[in-house]
């Protein structure tokens, strides 16, 4: 029994959390510090992010339906990271815009807790759960501005969406328990490979189709996306720093683990479908954002784009390989890497919103007069998202590319390089106007302290995963090898 | 001296970086204390550099060669990339010359830049730390992240101090390189698949794809793209006239003198080495590429009337000649050629690598002279001009030196790398070479024609300039001295030089399979 609780100590840690959070809004109102309740969902995340660091190595089976494994592990820290930079660029911003602080910070600790419970899940009921729980949570936190009109909308169109594609996903995994009689996805694995299927073989293919518009969802990959840019347009812009990195990334993780470990037998109608799907994602994320004038939509259609580079990696899987560059850790560092670089830079998005009331690219102009910090900052976040080294975009676009090439997908390669390219246009157009374009307003800008420990954070984050590469990619190479071995 | 030996080419290599982190934390408005500094800093590689480059000599002279001053440290053993670095004959002279137009751009853009003082400072330390950083790469990742932390201080460089189209030239450099560094980088994977390790002398001893010419010819082009547009050849040249005429002064003199050579300098240390059969196999499409650059950059040459954009022009002309020296030594390693071709391969060779060694001084030089009578004219317009040489005589005597040298005078550093390549191509590739001397004869009708003639020779506009045009002050002499005198040196006493770059060519003709 222990032993169970000691291998869920993460997930225990930030439901625990949670409560604290949510009790002590209610008993403290009258006196709360600014920093009480976001240092508690700190403390929190913090303790879960140790305790998933000191569990990494192990490879179990948790109550049936969990995983313990490395693999797990890396996202529950990736995302525990990525949470407390949210909650450090929250503090006065959301502290501002509204008054259910205790509300908030508990959503943000639950919405964690989903996304560990849905990396872990080998069971696709609980697979299921976990990735609601985050859908749920991530509605209720896009519309948390309830007096902003853009924050309702953006909340009822990502709800809208996200039911439907809920329900095509739960139909496709009732096809397949349909094919395997089985919810547990090793179990799936087995029965596919034996043929024990029989007549009913040829749902497969529909049903990787079905699975793939509800993954596909949460990774905002092309034509399921649609919901992305106006969600994370109209979202606070903390929200959309969670929602671009970590629930995107959620996404990849169970993308990874059903079709990796379940469907090895269907491999060759996901990988193909991942392969056009990945060169749709790209080109059409970087062709609109192009044409964006609002620097936080372009982020968001950037995203978009991004999505398809991770899937690169996904679709260049060596299963069985030894070694790095097997086409999952690509997944992983690139997640890490993009997490990383996109929360700096939504936080450079929010100070700005804060300062000139909207970010587009006008209020970006002479910024490095106005806050020479903040243009720096968000040079570095933009020259990591074009993979520039030694930054932390370059490792994940390294990654991402070694797989494709060792499979010889040379198609998909150029599709690759050119949307490389296209991405560097439209964010050198952010730096111009930042560095280019002279500010006569003569003003400057004040930035919060969490907000200014956020992106500190973030820059050495950045600068870390790109010179410090080995760590990171033992890290992320060592997190797959165990499944890649199954 | 083992000290010495291990720790210099690091010290040249992270010393700008440093220097740039302190005029990062020096107040903007202390603008003389951060000029004095970065000059000041910069004089640290120049020494060590010149160091370098006498040790060498020495080294040489006792019958040592090859790499040396070599350090590998554990970097990314993961994924068998290291921090490798080490120098040879090729990349000595070359370090020397970066450090040398480093210093002098600095020099003169202490009198010359007057707005955002801190960041011009510090984005040009920061792009001295990105050129050395490729020319002492010893491994693949390492040679890209260099190669592209050059781009951006480029980027700002010509975005923020240029003139009047800088903006679209800046994104135009930047696009147009980064298609053909990222190209590069997938060329690199492909390597790294085909024998486990990123380091070029391994590499280089385990000749991957020597006998698939098919997937070797796609790395090569991969990696020739990277590098034909920084050279650049034609037809990837077209971001170069832009780029050049939209710098500021030093950013032009280090883009034409330095960048330019980056990807020379790729060719020689990574090309070759690494895919003999396959550059033997497209030696023609690099000596086609070479002369068409000579010859068409020389005829556009002649139709200038930016004088800056001539000179740009007349860099793809310059370079087209090392284009040519490469491609005729890949030829001629075809092996379907007589043995006493492996001589003409080498001097080819050492042409090639001359000529990036003087077209750094020379052009460097002559974008300095174009800046000087931009700061007084503010015009570019050759038309405008007019008897100059009463005016302004030193001016005019400077600047028939570097002009000389570029038409490849004897006498002047440019004859003998001209002299070099086409004795070396003659025999390998000799109609080509044939139509590159047209390009030697454009050569000189532009600079004494359209520069000489239009500039100096003639009436001097009175009424324009009257007394709006002054001669030379002391800091452009001072800035200019040394380049002359090496044009001069050189000219007259080519000898160590060319015997490091012979060395070092001879080094990488052997090891790709020829016999001396």
């Amino acid at each position: 029994m222990t032993q169970t609780l000691v291998r869920l100590l993460p997930e225990l840690i930030l439901l625990v959390t949670a409560i604290v959070v949510i009790l002590a809004d209610l008993y403290s109102r009258r006196r709360t510090t600014r920093w009480l309740l976001p240092g508690l969902t700190l403390a929190g995340l913090f303790l879960a992010l140790a305790a998933s660091f000191s569990l990494w190595a192990l490879q179990e089976q948790v109550a049936y339906t969990l995983a313990a494994d490395s693999f797990a592990f890396y996202f529950k820290m990736v995302a525990a990271v990525v949470m407390m930079l949210v909650v450090l660029a929250s503090v006065d911003y959301m502290r501002k815009r509204t008054r259910f602080l205790g509300e908030f910070y508990a959503l943000l600790l639950v919405a964690t807790l989903a996304i560990c419970i849905a990396v872990s899940a080998t069971d696709i009921i609980v697979l299921y759960l976990g990735l609601e729980t985050l859908s749920i949570t991530s509605y209720v936190l896009t519309g948390f501005l309830r007096g902003d009109k853009r924050s309702n909308e953006a909340a009822v169109k990502y709800f809208l969406y996200g039911a439907a594609a809920s329900a095509v996903m739960l139909y496709g995994f009732s096809l397949l328990y349909g094919i395997t009689g089985t919810t547990d996805i090793a179990e799936m694995a087995k029965k596919l490979a034996s043929g024990d299927a029989g007549t009913l073989a040829w749902l497969g293919w529909p049903a990787v189709v079905l699975v793939t518009v509800g993954f596909g969802f949460k990774s905002s990959l092309v034509p399921f996306h649609q919901w992305a840019p106006d969600a994370y347009d109209g979202a606070p812009t903390p929200v959309t720093m969670f929602l671009s990195t970590i629930s995107k990334g959620t996404g990849f993780a169970v993308m990874a683990r059903v079709f990796v470990v379940a469907l090895p037998a269907l491999s060759e109608h996901w990988l193909s479908l991942l392969y056009g799907l990945s060169i749709l994602t790209m080109t059409l994320g970087n062709v609109i954002a192009l044409r964006q004038t609002s620097v936080k939509r372009m982020l968001a259609y950037s995203s978009v784009a991004h999505a398809g580079f991770i899937l690169m990696g996904l679709v260049g899987i060596m299963a069985g390989a030894e070694g790095p560059f097997n086409g999952l850790d690509g997944v992983l560092m690139y997640v890490l890497a993009y997490a990383l670089t996109n929360v700096g830079a939504f936080a450079v998005v929010a100070a700005v919103e804060d300062a000139s009331g909207s970010a587009m690219l006008d209020d970006f102009a002479g910024l490095v007069q106005k806050s020479p910090f903040l243009a720096s900052a968000m040079l570095i976040f933009l020259l990591s998202l074009a993979g520039i080294p030694p930054l932390a975009g370059f490792a994940a676009k390294f990654f991402v590319f070694a797989p494709v090439i060792r499979n010889e997908y040379y198609v998909l390669a150029l599709f690759g390089l050119i949307n490389a390219v296209i991405a560097a246009g439209y964010y050198l157009r952010v730096v111009k106007q930042m560095f280019f374009v002279e500010d006569t307003s003569g003003r400057t800008f004040r930035l919060a302290k969490g907000m200014e420990v956020a992106l500190w954070a973030s820059i050495i984050g950045v600068f870390a995963v790109g010179i410090l590469m080995n760590w990171f990619a033992q890290l992320a190479t060592g997190s797959t090898l165990a499944m890649l071995g199954w | 001296m083992a000290l010495f030996e291990q720790w210099v080419l690091t010290v040249i290599l992270f010393w700008p970086l440093l220097a740039s982190i302190v005029v990062l934390f020096m107040p903007k408005e202390a603008e003389d204390r951060i000029r004095r500094f970065s000059i000041w800093a910069s004089v640290v590689p120049l020494v060590l550099s010149a160091l370098v480059f006498w040790d060498y000599g020495m080294r040489f002279l006792s019958g040592e060669g090859g790499i040396q001053y070599e350090v590998k440290v554990n970097w990314i053993p993961q994924i068998g990339a290291s921090y490798h670095i080490g120098a040879d004959g090729l990349s000595v002279p070359l370090i020397f010359l970066t450090s040398l137009l480093t210093t002098l751009s600095l020099y003169y853009s202490a009198r010359v830049i007057k707005h955002r003082v801190k960041e011009f400072f510090f984005l040009f330390l920061l792009l001295q730390m990105g050129m050395f950083g490729v020319f002492v790469s010893l491994d693949l990742v390492l040679f890209y992240v260099f190669w592209e932390i050059g781009l951006v201080p480029m980027y700002f460089l010509i975005g923020i101090w240029g003139h009047d189209n800088r903006e679209y030239a800046a994104i135009k450099f930047f696009l147009y390189t980064l298609v053909g560094s990222v190209a590069m980088l997938l060329a690199f994977l492909a390597l790294y698949f085909v024998t486990g390790t990123f380091d070029m002398i391994e590499l280089a001893q385990k000749q991957p794809f020597a006998d698939d010419l098919f997937r070797a010819s796609l790395v090569f082009f991969g990696i020739f793209l990277g590098l034909a547009i920084k050279v650049p050849s034609w037809p990837f040249h077209t971001w170069l006239p832009d780029a050049h005429t939209e710098a500021p002064t030093a950013g032009s003199v280090i883009l034409a003198g330095i960048l330019l050579k980056l990807g020379a300098y790729g060719f020689l240390r990574i090309l070759m080495p690494i895919l003999p059969t396959a550059f033997a196999a497209w030696g023609f499409v690099i000596v086609a590429l070479g002369v068409i650059s000579i010859v068409y950059g020389a005829f556009v040459c002649m139709a200038q009337t930016d004088l800056k954009r001539l000179i740009a022009y007349s860099s793809v002309s310059h370079m087209g000649y090392v284009m040519l020296g490469l491609g005729a030594a890949a030829v001629a390693l075809r092996g379907d050629v007589p043995f006493f071709n492996s001589n003409s391969a080498a001097l080819a060779m050492d042409g090639a690598m001359l000529q990036m060694f003087n077209h750094g001084i020379i052009t460097g030089a002559l974008f300095f002279l174009v800046g000087i009578l931009y700061e007084r004219a503010h015009t570019r317009d050759l038309t405008a001009f007019g008897g100059l040489s009463g005016k302004l005589p030193y001016y005019y005597g400077i600047f028939m030196v570097a002009g000389f040298a570029s038409l490849g005078l004897p006498g002047l550093a440019g004859f003998w790398a001209e002299f070099f390549v086409f004795r070396g191509a003659f025999d390998i590739v000799r109609a080509w070479a044939a139509i590159g001397v047209i390009g030697v004869v454009v050569t000189a009708g532009y600079i004494l024609w359209r520069i000489v003639q239009n500039v100096f020779l003639g009436e001097y506009n009175q009424e324009r300039w009257g007394d709006k045009l002054w001669d030379m002050e002391k800091y452009e002499k001072v800035t200019l001295w040394p380049l002359i005198a090496i044009m001069v040196l050189i000219g007259l006493y080519p000898t160590p030089l060319v015997n490091f770059f012979n060395r070092a060519a001879v080094e990488i003709l052997t090891k790709a399979g020829f016999m001396f």
